[in-house]
């Protein structure tokens, strides 16, 4: 038996190793689905559902779905692009996304995938939530105003960085990301190196002293739209 | 609260862990032990759980901060939990409401000066039937009014014992009067059918089972066509078959009692009338599947039956229905533990119940893996809902065919129902699968019935012409729970007490539910206040279809189902409220102003 | 045929959308041709003259006075566009909205750090101030929305161009930003 599985997206005639999820057996044929929870190297989880497509007609997450031989995938399609706006716009709704103050505004993940998908703006009510700010560490701060809840920092600390120093706490609405410490940042072993400072998508954990070094007009998703790298190949 | 020495504190912490053994699998029974020794789970007992158990804090402030009932902040020495539900709404929760606080002195959400009393709101507690009603400190108390609020307050002023308020206000039907429970719950089981209240004799199944091979087991409950009682109707064998062959160092059997779909008590009733059936169910699974171990995972808000269904597990135990060498079966050693929730709807989802009783927070998780390939600590684990392994017990015990023989010939068998809301006689019904809607609505008593809604809020709400649909997987499939909507009542109003639920029992993991359910939630008041459009309708259809398909688990993919349900069936209930206009904000001045006005002592004058 | 209209104002902005509206250069010429300019601060006429076929909203609603010059745009400009990150979603004056009114004025008027003798502004002639930031859209109806902080001149112009030849706006990935 072969090692390969034979798969269509959008028509597109692919092959992929087993074991791949969609998503990466996407990317390996040169075809982007975006995304955005999930991150290579780390344990997809399937919470932003940005990536959902439609496997043999049934909506799924691409990240957390192992692909199988013959299967039919939708990704670039109407339906499920306005599905994707619609969760880009909700993120932006639900947090406080000041995107002319961030130091991430440019590199952003969350503004890239808007700007990819052609949002002008959210469909949803703003909610203006009030939403607190770590600053006790002296390199490193947490703005949870910009946080997505996306757990790639949970994550990265976790399995990359071996260190139980980010987690959850909350539920629903509530739901924030917290340093595992009463005296907050400050409290836990979290260094700018961190893989787990590396992975926020957003500008949500900011290493200090170091924001605004790339002039507008160069930073990374300033020309080349969000995806690019995989469909030229190049990822 | 605040003098506890923090080294005894620390010793009795270590102390409380113990208990469980320090397993941090067991995290959940530990911050339960807590909170109830302490009223709750303090920064400082945080810290000590995590030291303790050797994790970090972050997964045990996690945990504490997940389930309802579980706080960081003190509730009373005698906590009041006030069920929202919209059938307590309809009942007279306001009034109440009303009543304890006034009586208490202090509002919901607040502790008494004296740290005696707390209010709390919490959401459905499985006494639809007798509603409104509250569990105080951990007791259920029932029919609630104005009066009977008012003298449960004076009496835990007074000093007395919540047992003894219990007592004075007199004990429930049936087992609710069992030493062990001394309940003031009330049963109201109706209609007795043949497969869930028939009489059975103890053992008898299991015995049966054990003189066949597992896989004939498995044979016999593929063969009754029995499909899961919890709503979604997965063919029970299949599940049974799919666990019995993954791979694994060892099988576990779940018993989800977790039922938290409000309108739903049919567990309870099950558990507290029949609950040896349902252990029984649970011991032969575990021989079909080849499992030594079952759990039950029961709702803390059931947490009053526990000592009497410890008792019946000893005595199970005695009679050799539990332990080694189960009903004189060499080599087949099956054991019951009761896992007890702290407060989430969503621990209802098998994988989210699975990850809870694994002492982390109730989230669901990705599929594949199916927990019957790995479930608990990894390892294959079939969850089945109560009635589903109640009814595995009398299939093997009478046959499949008699199983079959009970339904109509749509779906087999019978099926459990809890009917609340406006009717003359609410309570449980075991009824043949395949009985219309128009049919039960005669039975309860609910002649001009505006509105059923079949399956809980994540069902459907229909209309007269409807009723005649029939309750089965074919047509109308349900968990059990009938709530039904007399013409008196505002529709809409209950539509925005589902959807509120909805939004206090989102896990938040996946964007669509968290964040979806809040905007629908807001384009209700929206169209309430006056200020909705024909657009804000389809609106409300387009999100809701958004979040159904985005949605990572069941509660994300059925939460717009009021709305969208009402929208199909009542529509005008909708139009009545909205203005013609395409666009309308909503947007109002004066509201705006307000504040500023108050702070500047000016009014607004746009003359 | 008289030249469709045109009116422009800033409600809770900075003037960085007009600035930008003044970077599409000696684009402006060509504008002038297409249309004529009414209640503008680019042109400082004051009241409308008549019915716009456009009204070009910088800034979000801060207070009355907001309210009231943003309900009257929709009165006489057939088409409204919210410019810049201000007007869509509040932009910098909203990062307010999470904290009650009240403890903001305190805090600038009474119990700053350099504040001597402080008095909350009740001055008859001033607006009200609202309780928060709010995006045009939530207080009248918006046709179309231009992102940015401020828009980038070319996608105004492009835009713009668009709407008046009934073209469809040619839309480069490089001219639609948030900041």
């Amino acid at each position: 038996m072969s090692d390969k599985l034979g798969f269509t997206i959008d028509g597109k005639e692919c092959e992929a190793d087993k074991g791949r999820s969609i998503l990466e057996a996407a990317a390996d044929n040169g075809v982007y689905i975006p995304h955005l929870c999930f991150m290579k190297k780390l344990r997809p989880v399937g919470s932003c559902r940005v990536c959902t497509i439609k496997a043999n007609g049934r909506n799924a997450a691409a990240c957390t779905t192992p692909l199988a031989d013959g299967m039919v995938i939708e990704n670039n399609t109407d339906e499920l692009n306005d599905l994707r706006r619609a969760i880009i716009e909700m993120l932006f709704a639900e947090g406080n996304h000041f995107c002319p103050s961030c130091e991430r505004s440019g590199s952003c993940e969350l503004q890239a995938l808007a700007y990819r998908l052609n949002i002008m703006a959210p469909r949803f009510p703003y909610m203006f939530p009030l939403r607190k700010l770590d600053a006790t560490h002296k390199s490193i701060f947490i703005d949870g105003n910009r946080c997505i809840q996306c757990g790639r920092c949970v994550r990265a600390a976790s399995e990359l960085d071996g260190k139980e120093i980010l987690g959850f706490i909350g539920r629903g609405g509530k739901v924030r990301v917290k340093a595992s410490s009463t005296r907050g940042l400050a409290g836990v072993d979290i260094s700018p190196n961190d893989e787990c400072v590396k992975a926020c998508p957003v500008g949500s954990i900011i290493v200090k002293e170091t924001a605004y070094r790339v002039p507008i007009g160069q930073r990374q998703y300033d020309a080349t739209p969000i995806g690019a790298d995989v469909e030229s190949g190049k990822a | 609260m605040q003098d506890l020495d923090p080294k005894v504190l620390a010793g009795e912490i270590k102390a409380i862990a113990e208990t469980e053994d320090n397993k941090r699998t067991r995290l959940i029974n530990v911050v339960r032990k807590v909170q109830s020794a302490y009223g709750r789970v303090s920064e400082q007992m945080i810290d000590m759980i995590a030291q303790t158990l050797e994790i970090s804090r972050i997964e045990v402030e996690g945990v504490v901060s997940f389930y309802h009932f579980l706080s960081e902040k003190s509730t009373g020495r005698v906590p009041i939990y006030l069920n929202n539900s919209a059938v307590s709404e309809m009942m007279g929760f306001e009034e109440v409401k009303k009543a304890f606080e006034e009586s208490a002195g202090i509002a919901f959400g607040q502790v008494t000066a004296d740290g005696l009393i707390s209010l709390s709101e919490t959401s459905c507690i499985g006494m639809s039937d007798q509603e409104p009603a509250a569990l105080i400190a951990g007791k259920p108390f029932v029919n609630l009014n104005a009066a009977k609020a008012r003298k449960i307050v004076a009496g835990i002023k007074a000093g007395k014992s919540v047992q003894a308020l219990v007592d004075e206000m007199g004990l429930g039907d049936g087992n609710n009067a069992h030493p062990l429970i001394r309940s003031m719950v009330n049963n109201n089981l109706r209609k007795k059918g043949p497969v869930l209240f028939g009489a059975m004799a103890k053992g008898a199944a299991l015995r049966k089972a054990v003189a066949m091979t597992p896989q004939e087991v498995i044979e016999q409950v593929k063969a009754a066509k029995l499909r899961g009682r919890g709503g979604a109707g997965f063919p029970t064998g299949m599940k049974w078959e799919f666990c019995s062959r993954s791979k694994g160092s060892r099988r576990y059997v779940f018993c989800n009692a977790d039922e938290g779909e409000p309108g739903t008590f049919t567990d309870r009733v099950l558990l507290t009338e029949n609950p040896d059936l349902v252990f029984e169910g649970m011991t032969l699974a575990g021989y079909a599947i080849g499992s030594p171990k079952g759990i039950l995972y029961l709702r803390q808000e059931y947490q009053y039956l526990q000592p009497f269904l410890e008792d019946v597990l000893a005595q199970r135990r005695k009679e050799g229905l539990l332990g080694k060498d189960v009903a004189g079966k060499a080599g087949f050693d099956f054991e019951i533990r009761i896992q007890i929730g702290a407060g989430a709807y969503i621990c209802g989802e098998e994988s989210a119940l699975i990850n809870s009783t694994e002492g982390k927070r109730g989230e669901p998780r990705d599929r594949p893996p199916f927990p019957v390939q790995e479930g608990y600590k990894g390892q294959p684990t079939l969850v089945n809902n109560v009635e589903t392994l109640a009814a595995c017990a009398r299939i093997v015990e009478m046959g499949p065919q008699w199983f079959i023989d009970q339904g109509t010939n749509v779906s087999s068998g019978t099926k459990l129902l809890s009917i609340s809301g406006d009717c003359k006689r609410p309570g449980v019904y075991e009824l043949p699968m395949g009985i219309t809607i128009r049919m039960i609505l005669s039975i309860v008593g609910a002649d001009d019935a505006l509105a059923v809604q079949v399956g809980g809020p994540s069902g459907s709400c229909i209309g007269d012409k409807d009723f005649d649909r029939k309750i089965c997987f074919d047509d109308m499939p349900t968990g059990g729970a009938l709530m039904i909507i007399g013409p008196q009542r505002d529709l809409l109003k209950v539509v925005h007490n589902f959807m509120r639920f909805f939004v206090e029992e989102s896990c938040g993991w996946c964007v669509p539910c968290r964040v979806g359910n809040q905007m629908l939630e807001s384009k209700l008041r929206k169209i309430f206040e006056g200020h909705g459009t024909r657009k804000d309708l389809d609106d409300l259809a387009d999100w809701g279809r958004i979040i159904k398909s985005a949605s990572r688990c069941g509660l994300g993919q059925t939460s717009p189902n009021p709305i969208l349900t009402t929208l199909t069936n009542f529509r005008s209930r909708y139009e009545e409220l909205i203005k013609e206009d395409e666009y309308l904000t909503g947007f109002d001045l004066e509201a705006a102003v307000a504040d500023a006005c108050d702070a500047t002592g000016r009014t607004l004058n746009l003359a | 045929m008289p030249k469709p209209k045109i009116a422009t104002c800033s409600l809770a902005g900075c003037f960085g959308c007009h600035m930008s509206v003044l970077d599409i250069d000696e684009r402006i010429l060509k504008l002038a041709e297409l249309v004529e300019f009414d209640k503008s601060p680019i042109n400082d006429i004051k009241n409308f003259t008549g019915e716009c076929l456009v009204g070009l909203i910088e800034g979000g609603c801060c207070n009355s006075e907001n309210v009231e010059v943003l309900r009257s745009f929709r009165k006489n400009c057939k088409i409204l566009i919210s410019v810049g990150e201000c007007a869509i979603m509040g932009g910098l004056p909203s990062m307010r909205n999470g904290i009650p009114l009240k403890e903001c004025l305190d805090e600038a008027y009474l119990n700053g750090p350099s504040v001597v003798d402080g008095q909350i502004p009740n001055d008859p002639e001033l607006p009200l101030i609202l309780d928060r930031v709010y995006p045009c859209h939530e207080v009248v109806k918006i046709d179309y929305f231009l992102p940015g902080c401020p828009p980038r001149a070319d996608l105004i112009w492009n835009a713009l161009v668009a709407l008046l030849t009934g073209q469809p706006a040619d839309l480069p990935y490089e001219v639609i930003k948030y900041d």
